[in-house]
Order: structure tokens, then C-alpha cells, then sequence
């Protein structure tokens, strides 16, 4: 009954404030527009928007020792997340069976323990920071907290629904996840999709002066 | 003409804040995950460790406001009086944050992960603090005299006529005054007038060897905008418009900003936004034209020195400006021995005075105690002499230099550059 209802209903509920939440947060973005930047341009700026997306994925030149820890634990964070959510079998019947209609080789089972392994060391490596370094300490909301915890607790049972094969920790998994995407669009997560905004905006102005941002 | 803000509106303040909420900075909020590697990247928080020195940190009266107005949970909280508005109290602790302690050198906004161009939200948030009355009386004062006097230093055209006269002496040449249809309209800093008047001299025989027409302009020789700096755009439209018509006039070509950063933002950069439509010249700085002479073979040095030399980018030219070879080109025409101090270019450091930092007398301990890190620079490559491009940052360099006991010429590149000129070239004595 309760994994009908989350599976079910519950998870068109979720799936529909998410995509309506996360166009509404893209449109509140551009709804603000920007002026039209009337100085004469030293080059043009879609190519700079288009190198800032991809170059900010690194440090810049000279910064990678003070970006070490971000380097490090983001990517450890990030590419694990990925894979589990991407490449993790139950994932992929998933997106095929209900999403769409399609999918594609999953990772093998070691491969899936190392990404989780990975997934779980850098967002703890980068929660424990946010505690801990005064900076982190300073600029940090409850926003930043939320999102981590229900992050975690998303993955956290996903493994044990995929090391348990049982209905119940299938069916909390879901409704955890489902938490987690209704809570997405209102809150700092929102950076996945906002990210090749931002740096689309300054790699664009700043090309537009001359300048590889 | 606009006046400059001294009585306190936070209501203003935060109708400022809103307004300044474009597409860009509803995207850097919404990207920004708060990982607090933007402190890295600034010499404020790096040299003292004060995590309020944060680059996103001084912008977050404009979050509040941006939370509050445009997310789901900010309006809620808002509504049900969870979430604090901005105060009185917060803009009179901002104010120092986004006055004393940033110098709008753009080095977080070039480290962001999410791409935030975090000193453009330090700009667009001060434009907030100004419209409040929230700014420092240094900044207050420097901008009235540019309003009421044409210089934010207070000096008037007859200062300017005094050091012309010097200068037409040791060349033996009349100096271009409002020329019409000249080639060049040169303007200068307040800085450079009063304590570096060797860049008027140099000008004059680097222009004369060139065989390029140029002139001053009685009526807009002063480059610098306090308007800028202070964050009122009515302020930086009213001074910007002043060079913009007195060049138009005079129907120059070109109008060369001189060695000072943040003169070459507000006149090549801000200039064509505040007036709404792009000037009749263009805009060039002094290195860019050096460069083009050199280039063109007008610009001829018959020696070099081997002394050691580096070279210090000043922000607003480079990073925020985008020249970035020029000085380079030019360093090395002359300095056999030119060697790059560590991050140099486009990840240069600050020296700790721009953005109107200088301005304010209060700075003074800060500022000395940021110097540590352009001391670490210049030790890592020990140069004979330093050299640089903005009289401020001159200023600010000689001040660090003097306050560490280091025995360093600092000399700016035109100067140099001057000096290396061929004999046969110039009739300069």
C-alpha cells in the first residue's frame, strides 16, 4: 500500500513540483533581464559564455592549491551522485520504465559500492567543512544544511534498498527522494541548473572585455 | 547636477537593493552554494583571516533582500515575520564590509565555481549603500569636490596650467589646449597631476616622437570618478558626461584614459551604459596606445636597462579591464630583464587601495596590514624597481613599501618608457 502510494501518486506529485518549480525558478532568473551592455566590445561574448561554462569546471590558473580541498571533495561528491543516479541499475530500469521509455547499460554492482563510496566521502568531507571552517561557519544557512541532510539521507537509502532487496527501504527510499525533489526548486540545490546561467553571464562579459573568466 | 547622499534612508537603501536585482544577480544567487572559496581569493580575508571578509559575505544584504522578494521560503518567512529585514544596523555593518574591505579587484569573481561575478553584486550593492546615506566620509568628501571642483582631489585647471608650464620648460614645446580635431584627447588622474607630473612630460614626448596629434581639454582633463567608486550612478553619469562632451567637441578620434584603473572602467567601460548610447571616439588606455605606437614603429627606445624589473598589474586595467599584453610588450622593449612576479596578469593581487579604499583615512591599518601579501609577490622575484600603470596603486605601493622598510623605486611604465626614448627622436631636453 505504501509503495503504491509513492511509487504512485506521490511520485507524480513530486516529479510535477519539481519541473514546475525548477521552470518557474528559471523564469523568475530571466525575468529580471539585464541591460544591454552598450560599450563597443573587444570580442563578442557568446563564445566567452560558452568557454566559462566549461572552464570553471577547473580552478583558475594558479589556484588549484587553494581550491584543493573543493577540487577534491566536489568532485568526489559530484561524479559519485552522478554515477548512482545515472548508471546505478535500478536507476536505469527506472528512467526506462517510467521516465522514458528507453535506457542504457548501468555500472556493474563494484563499480556502483565505488561511486557510492565516493559520493558519500565528499559530501560528508564537504559538510564536515561547512561546520567547521569559520568561513563555512559565517556565510552558511540552514538552506545549506537541509539540502546536505536530505541528500544524504536520499543516497543513504538507496543503498540499503539496493544491499536489502526488500519493498519497505524500496518504498522509503522513494519517498525520500521524493522529499528531496519537492524541496529542490525552493532551495540551493537549484545550482545544478542555475550554474550555466551564472557562469554563461560572466564569461560573457567578462569576453566581452578582453577577458578568459 | 546630483549630490551626493550623507542623510541615512534605509527604506531607500533597500528599495535600491531590489532594483538592482537583474537577471545576473538572480542567478548568482540562486547558484551560489556557499562554498566559501571565494575567501581564498581575497586579500582581505587571506592576510587578516577574518571570515567576514568573506567576497559573498559583503553582498548579504542584497541575498536578504533577494531571498525575500524572489524565493518561495524567503516570501513565506517574510510574511510570517520569520525571516529579519534588512536594518538600519545592518547597512551601518555593510558599510564597512563593501567599502573598507573590498577594492572591487574582481579576483573572487574570476575563482567561483558557479561563475559569480561577485564584484559586479559588490558594485550593483553599493549603488544601494549610496542611495542610503551609507558611505564613508572620505568617499563622500573625494566625490563633492569632483562634482563641485572637477576633481576629486580638489585640484582646478589652473594646478593643471601650473604643471604644463613645467613641462613646457624642460621640452621647449607648447602644450596642446583644446586643439580641435586632434587625434588624441589624453586625460589625466588628480593623482598624476599632483604627484606624478612626470607622466605629463612623458606623454608630451612620447606623442611628439609618435607624430600623433594631441590635445587637453580645459574643460575635462580629469579622468577619475568618484561616482564609481562611491556606487551612484546619477553621480558617475554626471562626471562621465562631462569628458564625453567636452571630447565631442573637440571631435578627437580617440580619448586615452590615463595610468589609473578604475578612470579606465568609468570611461571605456561604464561610460557608453550611463549615457545611454556609445560616444563618438573610442576609448583607449595609455598602454593600449603605447603598444599600437610600438607596433607601428612610432614608439623608438635606443636603450634598455638589465636592471631587474616586474611589473604590477592594476586590477581594473587588467582583470576587469582587459589589457593585458600591452604592458607586457612594452616591459620588455625595454627591460632586459623583466621577470613576473607569482599570480601575475590576470590573477595579479590588489594592492589594498582600489575601489576608493585609498579614500578613506580609516583604511590606513587595514590597507598596511593587506600589503603583506604584495610584499610576499615582490619577494619571490626581488626586482631593482617596480613597476606600474595607476597612480593609485602607485601611491598605495610606495605607502606599503615605506611602511615595510623595502627599498623599492616604484615608477610608472609610461614614465619608464620615456626614459628609453631615442635621442635623435625627441626634442626633449
Amino acid at each position: 500500500m505504501f509503495l503504491e502510494f509513492v511509487e504512485g501518486p506521490l511520485w507524480y506529485i513530486a516529479l510535477t513540483i519539481f519541473v514546475v518549480g525548477v521552470v518557474l525558478r528559471l523564469l523568475d532568473v530571466f525575468r529580471s533581464g539585464v541591460r544591454t551592455d552598450l560599450a563597443p566590445p573587444r570580442r563578442e561574448g557568446l563564445g566567452g559564455a560558452l568557454r566559462t561554462l566549461v572552464t570553471r569546471s577547473w580552478t583558475a590558473p594558479g589556484f588549484t592549491r587553494g581550491a584543493a580541498f573543493h577540487l577534491v571533495a566536489g568532485y568526489m561528491f559530484h561524479l559519485g551522485l552522478f554515477v548512482l543516479l545515472f548508471f546505478a541499475a535500478p536507476h536505469v530500469l527506472f528512467i526506462e520504465e517510467r521516465l522514458l521509455g528507453f535506457g542504457w547499460t548501468p555500472v556493474p554492482y563494484w563499480a556502483f559500492i565505488l561511486a557510492a563510496n565516493f559520493a558519500f566521502a565528499g559530501l560528508i568531507l564537504v559538510w564536515l567543512r561547512r561546520v567547521m571552517h569559520p568561513v563555512m561557519r559565517r556565510i552558511s544557512t540552514l538552506d545549506d544544511h537541509l539540502a546536505v541532510i536530505l541528500t544524504f539521507i536520499a543516497m543513504f537509502t538507496g543503498c540499503m534498498a539496493l544491499f536489502q532487496h526488500h519493498d519497505s527501504l524500496r518504498a522509503i527510499h522513494m519517498l525520500t527522494v521524493e522529499v528531496l525533489m519537492i524541496y529542490f526548486p525552493f532551495s540551493r540545490l537549484m545550482h545544478a541548473f542555475t550554474f550555466a546561467i551564472s557562469r554563461s553571464y560572466t564569461g560573457a562579459a567578462m569576453a566581452r572585455k578582453g577577458i578568459n573568466a | 547636477m546630483p549630490e551626493v547622499v550623507t542623510e541615512h534612508n534605509v527604506e531607500r537603501g533597500k528599495e535600491v537593493l531590489k532594483s538592482q536585482i537583474d537577471a545576473k544577480i538572480a542567478s548568482y544567487f540562486s547558484s551560489c552554494v556557499h562554498c566559501g572559496l571565494c575567501a581564498e581569493a581575497c586579500l582581505f580575508y587571506t592576510e587578516t583571516g577574518d571570515p567576514r571578509y568573506t567576497p559573498i559575505y559583503k553582498v548579504e544584504p542584497m541575498r536578504r533582500v533577494w531571498q525575500q522578494e524572489n524565493t518561495f521560503w524567503g516570501k513565506l518567512g517574510k510574511g510570517l515575520g520569520i525571516l529579519k529585514e534588512v536594518t538600519e544596523q545592518d547597512f551601518a555593518e555593510w558599510q564597512e564590509m563593501l567599502y573598507e574591505s573590498c577594492t572591487l579587484c574582481g579576483r573572487c569573481s574570476m575563482v567561483c565555481p558557479v561563475g559569480n561575478d561577485i564584484a559586479y553584486m559588490i558594485r550593483k550593492s553599493r549603488e544601494a549603500f549610496a542611495a542610503a546615506g551609507y558611505t564613508p566620509e572620505g568617499l563622500q568628501g573625494a566625490t563633492r569636490r569632483a562634482l563641485e571642483i572637477g576633481s576629486p582631489m580638489g585640484i582646478t585647471l589652473h594646478t593643471l596650467e601650473a604643471q604644463i608650464k613645467h613641462v613646457e620648460k624642460a621640452t621647449g614645446w607648447e602644450m596642446p589646449m583644446d586643439q580641435q580635431g586632434a587625434d588624441y584627447m589624453v586625460l589625466f588622474s588628480s593623482m598624476e597631476v599632483v604627484n606624478f607630473p612626470e607622466y605629463i612630460e612623458a606623454i608630451a614626448r612620447i606623442f611628439h616622437q609618435a607624430g600623433r596629434t594631441w590635445t587637453i581639454s580645459s574643460k575635462a582633463f580629469e579622468a577619475t570618478n568618484s561616482g564609481i567608486q562611491i556606487g551612484d550612478s546619477g553621480i558617475a553619469r554626471e562626471l562621465v558626461s562631462r569628458v564625453v562632451n567636452a571630447a565631442e567637441e573637440l571631435g578627437v578620434k580617440y580619448v586615452i584614459s590615463p595610468e589609473c584603473g578604475h578612470a579606465f572602467m568609468a570611461i571605456r567601460w561604464d561610460a557608453p551604459n550611463l549615457i545611454g548610447r556609445k560616444p563618438n571616439f573610442d576609448v583607449v588606455h595609455i598602454l593600449e596606445v603605447l603598444d599600437q605606437f610600438r607596433a607601428e614603429g612610432r614608439l623608438k627606445v635606443d636603450s634598455t636597462t638589465d636592471e631587474r624589473l616586474t611589473f604590477h598589474d592594476p586590477c581594473q586595467i587588467v582583470r576587469r579591464g582587459g589589457v593585458v599584453e600591452p604592458q607586457r610588450n612594452l616591459m620588455h622593449m625595454v627591460a632586459t630583464n623583466f621577470v613576473e612576479m607569482p599570480d601575475a596578469g590576470v590573477m595579479n593581487w590588489c594592492c589594498g587601495g582600489g575601489g576608493g579604499v585609498s579614500a578613506q583615512e580609516e583604511t590606513e591599518e587595514l590597507r598596511l596590514k593587506v600589503f603583506e601579501r604584495k610584499k610576499r609577490q615582490l619577494n619571490a622575484v626581488k626586482p631593482d624597481r617596480l613597476v606600474t600603470a595607476c597612480a593609485n596603486c602607485r601611491i598605495i605601493l610606495e605607502e606599503g613599501l615605506e611602511h615595510n622598510e623595502m627599498d623599492l623605486e616604484v615608477i610608472g611604465l609610461t614614465e619608464l618608457l620615456a626614459e628609453h626614448l631615442a635621442e635623435g627622436d625627441t626634442a626633449a631636453k
